[in-house]
């Protein structure tokens, strides 16, 4: 209480004191009624300006009232600049902002621990390989047989859990209703009782669940889902959910902060693992698996062993699968079981947005972190140049008796101002942009979702930096300032060039820094620019695409027969069909024989077309024909250039034959005859080298040449408006009235896969180019101030050599010289440390290197630029200099 | 300058024992009520006094309240707490037992 109320009466510190005078005054009243001499009363009393100091203090806590007295002097300090201090507060809020931006977003998708029991225990499986293009890969998905057998083999240490991905699904509520899509994941039944969790509502999937294929029919639906789907109705427990030919039962709501274990998408359903055929399937691998050590086992003794064993198991398991290793040499099934085991700590789940967003944070949080580092030289120059200014004062403060520990909190107390008005409104910035960026992540149909609460991690986070800003902003100028020498100062200032000195070093690092920048965002700029306009080879204009189910599976004919409705509708100018779109995310492989050989070590990778989707999609062909109605898979295929140039090298392709899939389920009776060659187009991502690609007909037909069913395929429609998606309502009702067991599952255009396809280039390109222009705003200001300062604190020097007749130009080379050779040297330090922080990004570069003559060129020419128009006004300044007038004023 | 000397730490005892016997005084009241009771031979000093009386105040031993007098000025008058009677008797037995002390000492000299 005593503490509470001496730091209470710091703020009423004036009232106080006249409450004691007035004490102390009837005191002396009382002594003079009861008899007392009035000068002897007075006396006895000592000074009254003493008595009242000593009694304030006791009253009052002094560090803390001093302490109010520097924040009001600060702040009159901040008052008297302004333009300054807002410019100031404004660049170091954007720096702090973005630097908290950045954290939360980097937190909420690396690290942040899910929210689970044991999230600190949890491993992911995974496998290192060198996968069929030649370059290491990391494979994280498992087999469910594999995944039972290591389950059985670690019992005792850990228990194993699977996951599958989340996959936008196609579902329907009941049966009349339209198909919507859904993040549908498998789990396997342990785990929610392993992760602790609690249903919300009804039960959550437990071990008995783990039953055979098809014996448990349960769903359990995320909270997030069900508040979302369904307005957090309880009825919804008990109602049906149909997902292809399967009807599930919801049996439960999960915990209201469980979104799953793939971090940036939030999992709507969750199915029992044994539920999905793929669990049957041998040598399939489709699901993640996680490793959760019991809570007592030691990590660092007991992983090691359970890997160890494991590798065992996954070796004897792969190499035990004999339809896996079917005609393969020697060599190529050593290559195929070389495979390194790896646990890696997953206590943040794991996604593949994690894996393609990771480096680019980390650029990301570089930039901000420099930009950060940009303004706060810029502040600290600004406090130094004032601090110099106000070197008079300061000998004046010592000499009468201040302490120096008083001179530097009073200059911390000024920067800590600072910080916190720009803490204060970088935390808006901070609030507003990382929910913006997160935004931009994924395509808008699907966006990328990431919990960011403005919780204890981040708010310590920011508390943490503003800290850091507050001691680099004040601790150089403070030191200054308290070795003051006031006999020199008061004589008239003992080393004029100190504080130039320093300032021009903070200029150089400012340049580096900036320059750095600069360097890595016209990287970007470039990567993006080049991947939006690399040659495509085929059209995207006016293609709506039409991806359609049937549930149950459909002949052939029933696709014909709706594509040729299609064709009749208005607005169509033509519709062919492909199983799937080009650049839509789906991607098969599978390996090639010529004449019986072994296959190959690179695999192909196919597409079904129909009749005419060559000639929709503009792609030329270079010999040979296109499908025709009487085509059929297996039979005919086309091929690119490179799948001929790599397995017909130096022959015509038409004609010639091939085996596919030796190894693999698709392996056919019949060989594949070459019909036709297209060139290359980019057929999964518009990143990748050309690959080898085959197409193949649409209908498939089985050893007895009976056409098989269809479950899914793409219907490519070229629409005679400019805007394909204004046709996507009628179309819908049109494929519904036909009730031929086909439904629609979604529309796009080819333009927006493709556009999709650069998400990540442009997000990383816009923030780069942001940044950079920030960047370089704030270094052209820094170096326009510290020239500006110099020229003013030189002006009688300059004053002279203009009386004594120096020419301009001697002038102009007193003002810039040094400063020029600063920021040479600041642009050299700058590009050095580009080339290196290039080298662990390139994996983000798309055809552009850090060595490329016009990447170094932009930077540099941007920064001398900037460089030149800050030197301009300064220049000026010193060539007006009016030398009687300096003369006169000394 | 003698006679401030006596009362070298025991300022506090004196003023609380003052205000447990005579609640509610003002400042002017306990310096004369502790002239009054030692016969004229124990004086605070208006220095000492109200800085001693701040402390304790701030230390929760006694509380202030400005009142109105009949004369129209305000006073600021004093009185004691529970923590500050607690302070009272722990005061009185230390003083106690260290004149017991003394007086032994100058005995047996």
């Amino acid at each position: 209480m005593s503490l509470l109320s001496r730091i209470a009466n710091v703020f009423r510190a004036e009232r106080l004191n006249r409450e004691i005078d007035e004490e102390l005054q009837a005191h002396l009243d009382e002594a003079i009624a009861a008899g007392r001499d009035p000068g002897e009363a007075r006396r006895a009393f000592g000074s009254p300006l003493h008595a009242r100091e000593v009694s304030h203090g006791i009253r009052v806590a002094g560090t803390l009232e001093s302490l109010l007295a520097d924040v009001r002097f600060g702040w009159r300090q901040l008052c008297r600049n302004k333009i300054t201090s807002a410019a100031a507060v404004v660049s170091l809020a954007l720096g702090l902002g973005s630097c908290v931006a950045a954290f939360r977003l980097i937190d909420a998708l690396l690290w942040r621990p899910l929210p689970i029991a044991g999230a600190n225990r949890l491993y992911a499986l995974s496998r290192k390989l060198i996968g069929p293009e030649g370059r290491p890969i990391e494979d994280r998905y498992w087999a469910t047989a594999e995944f039972n057998l290591l389950r059985d083999a670690s019992k005792e240490q850990a228990d194993l859990v699977a996951v599958s991905d989340a996959d936008l699904t196609d579902i329907t509520w009941s049966t009349e209703n339209d198909m919507e899509k859904a993040h549908v994941v498998y789990v396997s039944a342990n785990m929610f009782p392993l992760f602790g969790l609690q249903p919300a509502l009804g039960r959550l999937l437990a071990p008995a669940d783990d039953r055979g294929p098809g014996l448990a029919p349960y769903a359990v639906l995320s909270w997030d889902y069900w508040n979302h789907r369904f307005a957090r109705d309880p009825r919804v427990l008990g109602s049906s959910l149909h997902l292809g030919n399967q009807t599930f039962e919801v049996i439960g709501i999960g915990p209201r902060d469980f979104t799953g274990t793939e971090t940036g998408t939030v999992t709507d359903v969750f199915l029992p693992l044994n539920m999905n055929s793929l669990a049957a399937q041998q040598g399939v691998n489709w699901h993640h698996t996680f490793l959760m050590l019991k809570p007592d086992a030691d990590p660092s003794t007991v992983l090691e062993p359970v890997r160890q064993r494991f590798s065992a198991i996954i070796r004897a398991f792969e190499a035990g699968c004999a339809k896996c290793l079917l005609g393969m040499t020697p060599a190529q099934i050593e290559r195929h079981l070389q495979k390194q085991l790896v646990f890696s700590p997953a206590g943040a789940g794991i996604s593949e947005l994690q894996k393609e967003y990771r480096r680019l944070l980390g650029v990301l949080g570089l930039m901000v972190a420099l930009v950060l580092l940009i303004a706060c030289v810029n502040v600290a120059n600004m406090m130094t140049a004032q601090a110099a200014a106000r070197a008079h004062e300061m000998a004046l403060r010592i000499s009468i008796g201040a302490g120096r520990r008083r001179l530097v909190q009073l200059i911390l107390v000024q920067s800590a101002l600072l910080a916190l008005l720009a803490s204060a409104l970088g935390a808006f910035f901070a609030a507003w942009s990382a929910p913006f960026v997160l935004g931009l992540v994924n395509p808008p149909d699907n966006p990328a979702r990431l919990a960011l609460p403005a919780d204890a991690r981040v708010l310590l986070f920011a508390f943490a930096l503003t800290i850091l800003v507050i001691l680099l902003l004040g601790l150089l100028p403070a030191l200054r300032a308290s070795a003051v020498r006031p006999v020199a100062t008061l004589k008239g200032g003992e080393d004029p060039h100190a504080p130039r000195r320093l300032l021009r070093g903070a200029i150089g690092l400012q340049v580096a820094f900036c320059v750095l920048v600069l360097f890595l965002s016209s990287l970007f700029v470039a990567s993006f620019q080049r991947l939006q306009n690399r040659p495509l080879g085929f059209s995207t204009d006016r293609l709506l695409l039409l991806e359609a189910v049937a549930p149950k599976g459909q002949l052939p004919v029933v696709w014909d027969q709706t594509a040729e409705a299609l064709r009749a509708a208005p607005g169509v100018a033509s519709v062919s069909m492909a199983r799937w779109p080009l650049l839509g995310g789906i991607q098969i492989n599978s390996d090639i024989s010529i004449n019986g050989a072994p296959p190959s070590p690179t695999p192909a990778w196919f597409l079904n077309i129909s009749p005419g989707w060559l000639a929709t999609m503009k792609i030329p062909l270079l010999s040979g024909r296109d499908f025709g109605t009487q085509d059929t898979e297996p039979g005919a295929a086309i091929v690119n250039q490179t799948f001929a140039r790599i397995f017909f090298p130096g022959q015509d392709p038409i004609g010639r034959t091939f085996d596919r899939g030796a190894n693999q389920y698709f392996r056919s009776a019949s060989q594949y005859r070459i019909v036709g060659v297209v060139p290359d187009i980019p057929y999964h991502d518009l990143r990748e080298p050309s690959r080898a690609v085959y197409y193949l007909p649409f209908t498939e037909v089985d050893a007895k040449s009976a056409p098989k069913s269809i479950e899914f395929s793409t219907f490519v429609i070229h629409t005679s408006s400019a805007n394909p998606l204004a046709l996507a309502n009628s179309l819908r009702r049109l494929v519904a009235q036909r009730h031929n067991g086909l439904r629609v599952s979604n529309f796009t255009t080819q333009l927006d896969l493709v556009r999709d396809q650069t998400i990540r280039e442009r997000l990383l390109a816009m923030l780069a180019a942001f940044f950079a222009g920030v960047a370089l705003l704030l270094a052209g200001i820094g170096l326009y101030a510290v020239l500006n300062y110099s020229v003013l604190q030189r002006r009688r020097e300059i004053g002279i050599r203009i009386a004594i007749g120096s020419p301009r130009a001697g002038i102009v080379r007193l003002v810039t010289g040094d400063s020029l050779i600063t920021v040479g040297l600041g642009t050299g330090a700058g590009l050095a440390l580009g080339f290196a922080a290039a080298r662990s990004v390139a994996s983000l570069f798309y055809q552009v290197k850090a060595s490329d003559a016009d990447m170094i060129a932009w930077p540099t020419g941007a920064l001398l630029l900037t460089a030149l128009l800050a030197t301009i006004p300064a220049v000026l300044r010193a060539l007006r200099t009016d030398p009687t007038a300096i003369l006169r004023s000394e | 300058m003698a006679r401030t000397d006596a009362l070298q730490g025991s300022l506090d005892l004196l003023v609380l024992k003052i205000l447990s016997r005579r609640p509610r005084l003002h400042g002017y009241a306990i310096m004369a009520a502790i002239a009054d009771t030692s016969g004229e031979v124990l004086r605070a000093e208006e220095g000492s006094l109200y800085p001693a009386l701040y402390r304790m105040e701030e230390a929760g031993w006694i509380r202030a309240e400005w009142v109105k007098k009949d004369t129209g000025r305000r006073a600021r008058i004093y009185e004691l707490t529970a923590a500050g009677k607690k302070q009272l008797s722990a005061e009185e037995s230390r003083w106690q037992a260290v004149s017991v002390a003394i007086n032994r000492v100058l005995r047996e000299a």
